[in-house]
């Protein structure tokens, strides 16, 4: 509502309707305020001494004509980047234009979306504004609405999604948000548990309980106990309180434009992954969580860096949502997995019992690990290459691995197959990518 | 030609099969070219570095000190083998649907790409490799990984190779 509307004229000239440019929300030069402050902080921390001195050196005339020049100056940086960034959405494109001195356009062909997300910071939360940003393969951080009020990141996600969906151009900021049917919601409890029973918080915290204590005896300095002590509590941290914020209150519901995920207890983020975006997806299920009978799924969209879907859920639930993300996708059972021949004990000893391999009609399935499970799943539809590659020693026990590399820049790995086996399935594999291929959704999904 | 190769590793120069796994790919090696290139660069480098050990040591240390310059030498010829085994174990085949390629002699791989797949067809060719004729395809897919050169063409065969694969790629295309 406070974003004023500038019509763009040239654009009108050609007969087309014209494309209203749009500018973001007025806080936007605040977003970086905090920075000079923490320069100054980080400053003063670092070198305490020079700053002390230098704060004395500082009489109130001088202060007060530092902050007469500054503040402004920043103020009418801040205001004039905010002024010369523009974005407009035109039937196929979304356009984002911006610089001060060095101008620069991006224009994202909305067909080549590859997921949508919102966040919100908390900072942003309390001022009522969330980022934008749109997945698309070689976009970078530049090409995000950084920010936007929240009810309008709402409206022109909705109105992306319907243009990328294949709406009639004229009605497309009339269809509104598609409805949405949750499928799970991760409770607070399960999820905090089941991040206690993950192994890296307690071996951070071992770490640091044998490390902490032989620095003490070996050198009694406070400094550099502290220097250890705290990168190790602070990666403790990171894998327990960290992904709890972060992966609290994890939702996922189904809508006509893909899936939405939506997850954060300080931070909040809403995703959404349209359909046939999902490259790969992983199955993992750490030791501790075994006899729970909880997984853990992960997913890979091209060009996008979220790569969860499930923080913890049962794996009959998990089965259904995969069922649910890969139409047509059932995930193979354990006996349905073929472990590699005997002989290939010789080449990985001990975690060779880890591997197998199971090809159905629609995905390309692998497993590995031992301790820590992991069961990757690609569509047919989505490989974009294989490859076989075998080494000296591997041929001399006559296996072979072979990868399946897809648009997500993630190579799926069968490893140590018979090389009989592994050469018919690299042609096979290639067979069924191209045929795949044919009964998947069209980019423009609703089309 | 033959430069006798040693039959410590004999498999791998046998194991390439004159005929090929089942159906119809018909495997194209590559021309002479890329390994003359390669010798001669072989050649020039390490003869150099031969001519140095034997000299500077040979003229401020003593006669004796020359045989320093065997360890370069015995490179050369190793090299001069190995560079041959790896020329002929790169080849290609373009089937109906896909390209094949295959390299490699002690660690092998080999690639196939549906054609469908191909975001973008790349032909290279540095000073050297032009001044011997040679030129290099590159076949770019989605997925990074994907590794499918095929170095030391014909410049006509590359630029023909590149428009048939263009060609198909497009009556294919795919994409994610």
């Amino acid at each position: 509502m406070t974003t004023p509307d500038v019509p763009d004229a040239p654009e009108a000239v050609r007969g087309r309707p014209p494309v209203t440019e749009r500018r973001l929300h007025p806080v936007t030069p605040l977003r970086r305020a905090w920075a000079p402050v923490a320069v100054l902080i980080g400053w003063a921390l670092h070198d305490p001494d020079q700053a002390q001195r230098q704060l004395n050196r500082l009489t109130t005339t001088t202060l007060l004509i530092g902050i007469a020049v500054l503040i402004p100056a920043a103020a009418l940086y801040g205001f004039l980047t905010w002024w010369f960034t523009h974005f407009a959405v035109t039937d196929s494109e979304l356009r984002i234009r911006t610089g001060l001195l060095f101008r620069r356009t991006a224009h994202i062909r909305l067909e080549r979306i590859q997921a949508i997300d919102v966040t919100q910071p908390l900072l942003a939360r309390v001022a009522g504004v969330s980022k934008l940003k749109l997945d698309v393969i070689g976009a970078d951080k530049k090409d995000e609405l950084a920010f936007l009020g929240a009810g309008e990141a709402r409206a022109l996600r909705a109105e992306l999604l319907a243009r990328a969906a294949g709406f009639a151009p004229e009605t497309a900021h009339e269809v509104g948000e598609a409805p949405a049917r949750q499928m799970l919601r991760v409770p607070a409890g399960v999820l905090a548990v089941s991040l206690l029973l993950t192994g890296a918080t307690w071996g951070w915290l071992l770490v640091a309980g044998v490390v902490v204590p032989l620095l003490w005896m070996a050198t009694h300095s406070l400094w550099t106990v502290l220097a250890a002590a705290v990168p190790m509590l602070g990666a403790a941290g990171a894998s327990s309180v960290g992904r709890y914020v972060t992966e609290y209150d994890w939702t996922l519901a189904e809508s006509p434009d893909g899936l939405r995920i939506d997850h954060g207890l300080l931070d909040r983020a809403h995703e959404t992954v349209p359909p046939g975006r999902v490259q790969t997806v992983r199955l993992v299920e750490p030791l501790l969580w075994r006899r729970r009978g909880w997984v853990r799924v992960e997913l890979d969209v091209a060009g996008s860096s979220n790569s969860l879907l499930l923080p913890v859920a049962p794996r009959e639930l998990a089965e259904s949502v995969v069922a649910r993300v890969l139409p047509g996708v059932t995930v193979p059972p354990r006996e349905a997995l073929v472990p590699p021949p005997r002989r290939a004990r010789w080449c990985v000893p001990l975690w060779w019992r880890g591997y197998g391999l199971a090809v159905t009609d629609a995905v390309f399935a692998t497993r590995h690990g031992l301790l820590r499970r992991s069961l990757s799943l690609v569509p047919h539809a989505k490989v974009q290459s294989v490859r076989l590659v075998q080494g000296p020693w591997q041929r001399a026990r006559g296996v072979a691995d072979v990868h399946v590399d897809t648009g997500a820049n993630k190579s799926v790995t069968a490893r140590l197959r018979d090389t009989a086996e592994a050469a018919a399935l690299l042609h096979s594999q290639a067979e069924r990518s191209r045929t795949g291929r044919r009964d998947a959704l069209p980019d423009r999904w609703m089309s | 030609m033959e430069t006798g190769s040693p039959h410590d590793t004999g498999t791998a120069a046998t194991g390439r099969p004159a005929v090929a796994d089942g159906d119809e790919p018909v495997w194209i090696a590559l021309p002479p070219g890329l390994l003359r290139m390669r010798r001669l660069l072989l050649g020039v480098w390490l003869g150099l570095l031969t001519l140095a050990t034997a000299l500077v040591p040979g003229l401020l240390a003593g006669p004796v000190w020359a045989a320093f310059a065997l360890l370069p030498l015995a490179l050369l010829l190793w090299g001069w083998v190995l560079l041959e085994r790896n020329w002929r174990s790169w080849r290609y085949a373009e089937r109906a649907d896909d390209l094949l390629i295959s390299r490699g002699v002690l660690w092998r791989e080999q690639t196939v790409v549906p054609y469908g797949r191909m975001q973008l067809v790349e032909v290279t060719s540095g000073p050297v490799e032009r001044h011997f004729g040679l030129a290099s395809v590159q076949l770019h897919t989605a997925a990074a990984a994907t590794d499918a050169t095929i170095p030391g063409l014909d410049p006509a065969e590359a630029e023909r190779l590149r428009d048939r694969l263009t060609e198909l790629g497009e009556a294919r295309s795919a994409g994610l």
